[in-house]
C-alpha cells in the first residue's frame, strides 16, 4: 500500500476514536440519546476491511456502526449530527447512533437488531446475482450475532446460492457482558463456517495492515471464486457494550493486557520504524482530527432539528 | 370477462408481472420443482428458469430477510411464504426490517417487495396451520397489507403489490382457491388501500374481507329472501385502511356488522367498530356487531374447528341483532 493510502488509514483510525471519545461526553451532557456503542478498540477491523473493497461493493453492520461510516466515506459532521438527532444527519435524525447509513456510499446500514441483518446482506448479493454483476457484499456483525438463527439461515443460504458475501466476525470476545466461551459451543468463530463448506479464516483484528491483506484476500476470492466467506477478527472494545455498562463481567487488568496492543499504537509504531512518514507526520495528523471533530460538534450543534412536520414523511414511499 | 379460479387469478398476475417486468422474481419453498405447494407457480420453473423461479431452504427468514435485501438494491422480488404461519419464523425481518428500513434511514431505502401468504382455518390442520393473523401484521406502519375477497380483486391488487415501491403482504385464503369469478380479460390493475362496495343495500352494512366476503354474500342472499337488504362493504386492504366507503355506507343504513376470520380480540372488527364510533357515533342506530372466530386454538376435529369459525348462520344472527 503507498504511503499517501497508509496516512489515509491511519486519520481514519484516529478520527474514529477522537470522534467517539467526544460522543461519549456529548451524551454525559445529555445531548445525544438512546444507547451509544464505542467501538473504541476496534477500529483497526473495519478501517483495514474497507480500505480492501472495491467502491461498488457494499457494506452493512451491526449497531456499533460510527467507525465503518467513517470508513465508508460519510462525513464526520454528518455523522455527529446523527447522534445529535438533527436534520442534517446521514439518517436525518430518524435512526440514531445505531442506524447510520449512506446508500451513496455503499452503506447500507447500521442495524440494530442482533444478526437480522445477515439475512439482507444474502439478499444484497441475491439482488446482485440476479443483476449479473461482481459486486461483493460485505456483511459484519460480533461474535454474538452467530450464535442465533439469522447467522445460520444466512450463511446456509449464502453457501446453497453461491452468494458473493464477505462474511466479517468481529470477535471481541463478549456479547454485551456474556463471554464468547459462555455464549458459543465453540469460541473460534471461523470453525462454524466449516459446518456450511465455506472457506474462512482468522485474523488478528489488532493490526490493521494485517486486517487489509486478509480482506484483499478474502474478497478476490468472493469476487473471482463466486462464494461467501467467513473471515474472523480477533478484536477487543476498550469501553462498555454501552455507555450504561456496569463491566462486572471484566478485570480491569484484562482491559490494561488488550490496550497495550491498541491498534492505533501499533500501527503507528509501524509507520514510523518502517520509516513510511515521522512521529511529527502523525502528531499533524492527529492536530487536523482535533479540528475536525471540533468542527463536526459545531456543525452538530447549530444544525436544525428536523421539522414536526415531516413526522410522517418516508413510512412508504407511495402513499 | 372470462369466469376463473382464485388459484388462476393469482397465478396470472405473476406471470404476468414476470413477462412484463424482468427484475421480478419469484422465490419460497416449493415454488419451483414441485410447481408451488398450492399449484399457484405450477409452470413457472419450466417457462422462466431458475434464475427467476428460486427455491428455497425452509428457512423463512432469511427468505423474507433475502428478499427485503434484493429490493434495496433494486430488484422486485416476491417472496413466497408457505402459509402464514410461518410467518412467525421471520417476525423479525417482516415487521422489523421490511417495514422500518426505510423510514429508520430518513428515506434513503425502497423496498419493492411482496410477501405473499396463505391463511385460514378449515382444512383440518391443526392449530399452528390454520391462522388468520392478519392483524398482527396490519398493526405495523410501514407495511400494506392487502387480502382480496374475489379473484377479479385477488389479479388487480396482486399486479399493484408487484409495481408497488413499498413492501406489501398479500394474504391468500387456503381454501378460497377454487372460488370463481369473472375477471377482465384485459389488462388492468386496482389500488392498494381502497375498499369498495360488493353488493348494494340500504339497511345494514356488513364490514368484512377475504373469506368474510364469501360468507358475508351467502349470508346477504339469505336475508335478501325475507327482504332485508345488506350492503356489504370489502375492505381488500387492512393497511392503509380505508374507512371512507364503510362511513358512507353506516351514514346510510345506521347499523353495522363486521365479519372476519381471525379472532375476535384487538381483531379486525375491534378497529373498524371503534372508527365508526369515532366517525360516525350520531348516526348509530344499534351497537356495532363483530363476528369472528372463537377464542381457541383451532382444533383438529371437523366438527369442532367449524363450531369454532365464523359460519353463514352467525352472520345471520348478528344481522338480526342490529335490525
Amino acid at each position: 500500500m503507498k504511503k499517501e493510502a497508509q496516512l489515509d488509514l491511519y486519520h481514519q483510525m484516529v478520527l474514529i476514536r477522537r470522534i467517539e471519545e467526544q460522543a461519549a461526553e456529548l451524551y454525559q451532557q445529555g445531548k445525544i440519546g438512546g444507547f451509544l456503542h464505542l467501538y473504541i478498540g476496534q477500529e483497526a477491523v473495519s478501517t483495514g476491511l474497507i480500505a480492501a473493497r472495491q467502491p461498488h461493493d457494499r457494506v452493512i453492520t451491526a449497531y456499533r456502526d460510527h467507525g465503518v461510516a467513517i470508513n465508508c466515506g460519510l462525513p464526520a459532521n454528518e455523522v455527529m449530527a446523527e447522534l445529535l438527532g438533527k436534520a442534517t444527519g446521514v439518517s436525518k435524525g430518524r435512526g440514531g447512533s445505531m442506524h447510520m447509513a449512506d446508500a451513496s456510499k455503499n452503506f447500507w446500514g447500521g442495524h440494530a437488531i442482533v444478526g437480522a441483518h445477515l439475512p439482507i446482506a444474502a439478499g444484497f448479493a441475491l439482488g446482485d446475482q440476479y443483476a449479473g454483476n461482481d459486486n461483493v457484499t460485505i456483511c459484519m456483525f460480533g461474535e454474538g450475532a452467530t450464535n442465533i438463527g439469522f447467522f445460520h439461515e444466512a450463511l446456509n443460504l449464502a453457501q446453497v446460492w453461491k452468494l458473493k458475501v464477505l462474511w466479517v466476525c468481529e470477535n471481541n470476545k463478549y456479547g454485551m457482558g456474556t463471554s464468547v466461551e459462555r455464549a458459543s459451543a465453540v469460541p473460534e468463530i471461523r470453525q462454524k463456517a466449516e459446518g456450511y463448506g465455506m472457506p474462512n479464516s482468522r485474523v488478528d483484528g489488532m493490526d490493521v495492515m494485517k486486517v487489509y491483506e486478509a480482506a484483499c484476500d478474502a474478497i478476490e476470492k468472493v469476487r473471482t471464486e463466486s462464494h461467501p466467506y467467513l473471515l474472523e477478527a480477533v478484536t477487543y472494545r476498550y469501553r462498555g457494550h454501552s455507555m450504561g455498562d456496569p463491566e462486572r463481567y471484566r478485570k480491569p487488568e484484562e482491559i490494561k493486557q488488550w490496550q497495550e496492543n491498541d491498534p492505533i499504537g501499533i500501527f503507528r509504531k509501524q509507520l514510523v520504524s518502517k520509516k513510511t512518514t515521522s512521529e511529527k507526520a502523525l502528531d499533524e495528523i492527529e492536530a487536523r482530527v482535533t479540528q475536525e471533530v471540533a468542527a463536526a460538534v459545531e456543525f452538530a450543534e447549530s444544525s436544525p432539528e428536523p421539522e414536526l412536520d415531516d413526522l410522517f414523511k418516508n413510512i412508504y414511499a407511495e402513499s | 370477462m372470462s369466469k376463473i379460479t382464485m388459484r388462476e387469478a393469482i397465478s396470472k398476475a405473476i406471470w404476468e408481472e414476470m413477462e412484463r417486468d424482468p427484475s421480478v422474481f419469484i422465490m419460497g419453498e416449493e415454488v419451483g420443482v414441485w410447481g408451488g405447494t398450492y399449484a399457484v407457480t405450477k409452470g413457472f420453473y419450466d417457462h422462466f428458469g431458475a434464475r427467476r423461479v428460486k427455491d428455497s431452504p425452509i428457512a423463512e427468514a432469511v427468505i423474507i430477510g433475502s428478499a427485503i435485501g434484493a429490493a434495496m438494491v433494486g430488484q422486485r422480488p416476491i417472496a413466497e411464504l408457505m402459509t402464514i404461519n410461518f410467518a412467525f419464523s421471520a417476525m423479525e425481518h417482516i415487521v422489523n426490517e421490511a417495514a422500518k428500513l426505510r423510514y429508520m434511514f430518513g428515506g434513503q431505502f425502497t423496498i419493492p417487495m411482496v410477501i405473499r401468504a396463505v391463511g385460514g382455518g378449515g382444512r383440518q390442520l391443526g392449530a399452528t396451520h390454520s391462522q388468520t393473523p392478519d392483524v398482527i401484521f396490519a398493526h405495523f406502519p410501514g407495511l400494506k397489507v392487502v387480502s382480496p375477497g374475489t379473484p377479479a380483486d385477488a389479479k388487480g391488487l396482486l399486479k399493484s403489490a408487484i409495481r408497488s415501491n413499498d413492501p406489501v403482504l398479500f394474504i391468500e385464503h387456503a381454501a378460497m382457491y377454487q372460488l370463481r369469478g369473472d375477471v377482465p380479460d384485459e389488462e388492468y390493475t386496482l389500488p392498494i388501500g381502497k375498499s369498495t362496495v360488493q353488493r348494494e343495500g340500504s339497511d345494514v352494512t356488513i364490514v368484512t374481507y377475504c373469506k368474510g366476503l364469501e360468507l358475508s354474500m351467502k349470508a346477504a342472499e339469505q336475508l335478501a329472501s325475507e327482504g332485508i337488504r345488506v350492503e356489504i362493504v370489502d375492505l381488500r386492504t387492512l393497511r392503509p385502511l380505508d374507512m371512507q366507503p364503510v362511513i358512507e355506507s353506516f351514514k346510510k343504513t345506521n347499523r353495522a356488522v363486521i365479519v372476519e376470520e381471525g379472532w375476535k380480540s384487538f381483531g379486525v372488527g375491534a378497529e373498524v367498530a371503534s372508527r365508526i364510533y369515532e366517525e360516525a357515533f350520531d348516526y348509530l342506530d344499534a351497537p356495532v356487531r363483530r363476528v369472528a372466530q372463537d377464542e381457541v386454538p383451532l382444533p383438529y376435529n371437523r366438527t369442532l374447528e367449524q363450531a369454532a369459525l365464523p359460519q353463514v348462520e352467525d352472520v345471520i344472527a348478528a344481522v338480526r341483532e342490529v335490525l
